[in-house]
């Protein structure tokens, strides 16, 4: 459960973050910035598995 | 009994879209009430899960509820109470315990409920809407277990395949011709049909449910044409009705579901959008105008948050009263439809409406139907639907497209 199905969403909410690379899996790039914090919310709220966890 | 001016915002209905819209009042600064009221015992959780994850392994409510976050932790949560009727004018809402809430502004966000057959009541009989529907009919899945799926749309077809999967014998029957065919096209309905029956799902299309047979509990359904099928579990997704009627009594246009601008300011019959009153979720008939006008109900998993955000948004700005308001409600509004499933080792990924293609405007653009596939869907010269079996990477180029 809650685990990652590749489904992309956060990409477009957090690009610099998240990447669905060539072969369909969703790569976590980097870690958020303070002022990334938004789009990262946002990308837990798009998020269909519910699998992202904001941790401070 | 509190003045207006005191009254909380009154949010109805206590799952994902009441979620993102009290959410959103907070993220947009508003420091005042909120008050959710819902039917739901349960704090809001996500349904993705109720017809694959939740039927095949244990699952709590805690594996499948939304983050709690620090933003909403004083809003007034009243579980296990219905709404049964709206006052405008007065700015209340009365709930079934006899409880009158006032409201300073009122979020419409009921949702929908899942229709039923007009038969008797039977053990065996299952409705998959909450995750306490799909906790008891988990229960009934056993890998001896037969079966009889009653509808073919997304959420029949991924019972279906859970249910095949866990080693039980299942059929679907539906009216339709093909299973999932409104949103999908002909096209794709029939490969999805051939991956069922690969996988041992057997069909009764252009067929429904006429009676049950069973004292004590389900032991068959009969088919309209006369064919019984001997079934201990009958999962009824034969689709949803609004949960509006609470609404009857004002004069918002209820013509399937509530009818909202492109603000999610709910509308009366006369045309006139109410700057307190909004609308959220798959209840709300909306124009995006990525596509035109036309308001429209979405049953997308991305549409309460879509919506909630959006209504949570104006409505703050309504509420700050510090001229923000008209550009606010100016702002474009123009989510992305966005819709997932999985049956077998089929994933299916979709942007845009689908449903809106010319009939003869579903073509495939990439790989082969019977893998990997991409499929667009043209209303004349426009994309404004694609869909994946696979190829979720290929297919963000095409999201690009339909965005325009």
């Amino acid at each position: 459960m809650s685990l990652c199905q590749n489904y992309g969403q956060c990409v477009f909410e957090a690009p610099r973050i998240f990447h669905l690379n060539d072969d369909d899996k969703l790569e976590h790039l980097a870690e958020a910035n303070d002022d990334e914090r938004d789009q990262v919310e946002s990308a837990v709220d798009v998020c269909p598995m519910q699998a992202i966890r904001i941790v401070d | 009994m509190s003045t207006p001016a005191e009254a909380p915002v009154v949010i109805v209905g206590g799952a994902m879209g009441g979620l993102r819209a009290a959410e959103a009042l907070r993220r947009a600064g508003y420091t005042g009430g909120v008050k959710v009221v819902g039917q739901e015992l349960h704090a809001p959780y996500n349904r993705p899960p109720l017809s694959k994850d939740v039927l095949s392994t244990v699952v709590t409510h805690e594996a499948v509820a939304f983050p709690e976050r620090a933003a909403t932790a004083d809003v007034d949560w009243v579980r296990g109470v219905s709404a049964t009727d709206a006052d405008l004018e007065a700015r209340t809402v009365t709930t079934d315990d006899g409880e009158v809430h006032p409201w300073k502004a009122l979020v419409i966000a009921t949702g929908l409920r899942a229709r039923r057959l007009a038969l008797p009541e039977l053990p065996g009989r299952q409705a998959i809407r909450t995750l306490d529907d799909a906790i008891a009919l988990r229960a009934q899945l056993t890998d001896v277990a037969r079966i009889v799926v009653l509808g073919s749309g997304f959420l029949g077809c991924e019972v279906a395949a859970t249910a095949r999967k866990l080693g039980c014998d299942v059929t679907i029957v539906s009216p339709s011709d093909l299973p999932i065919v409104r949103p999908l096209g002909r096209l794709v309905a029939g490969e999805i049909q051939r991956r069922h029956e690969a996988k041992g799902v057997r069909f009764r299309l252009g067929r429904t449910v006429e009676h049950l047979d069973g004292e004590d509990r389900l032991t068959a359904v009969a088919l309209d044409d006369g064919e019984r099928i001997e079934a201990d579990v009958l999962v009824e997704a034969i689709g949803s009705d609004c949960n509006s009627e609470w609404l009857a009594g004002t004069p918002l246009d209820l013509t399937d579901g509530i009818r909202a601008d492109a603000a999610m300011r709910a509308v009366s019959t006369d045309g006139m959008a109410h700057d307190d009153v909004y609308v959220v979720g798959d209840i709300a008939r909306f124009p995006n105008l990525m596509f035109d006008d036309v308001p429209r109900r979405v049953e997308h998993w991305n549409i309460p948050t879509d919506t909630g955000k959006r209504a949570g948004a104006v409505l703050a700005s309504w509420l700050a009263n510090d001229g923000s308001f008209a550009d606010a409600v100016a702002q474009p509004f123009t989510p992305m439809p966005s819709f997932w499933s999985n049956q077998f080792e089929l994933a299916l990924q979709a942007y845009g409406l689908p449903s809106l293609a010319d009939e003869d405007g579903i073509r495939l653009l990439d790989g082969e139907l019977s893998g990997d596939a991409i499929v667009g869907y043209y209303r004349g010269d426009r994309l404004v639907g694609v869909v994946g079996l696979g190829m979720k990477a290929a297919l963000l180029p095409y999201r690009a497209t339909i965005a325009g």
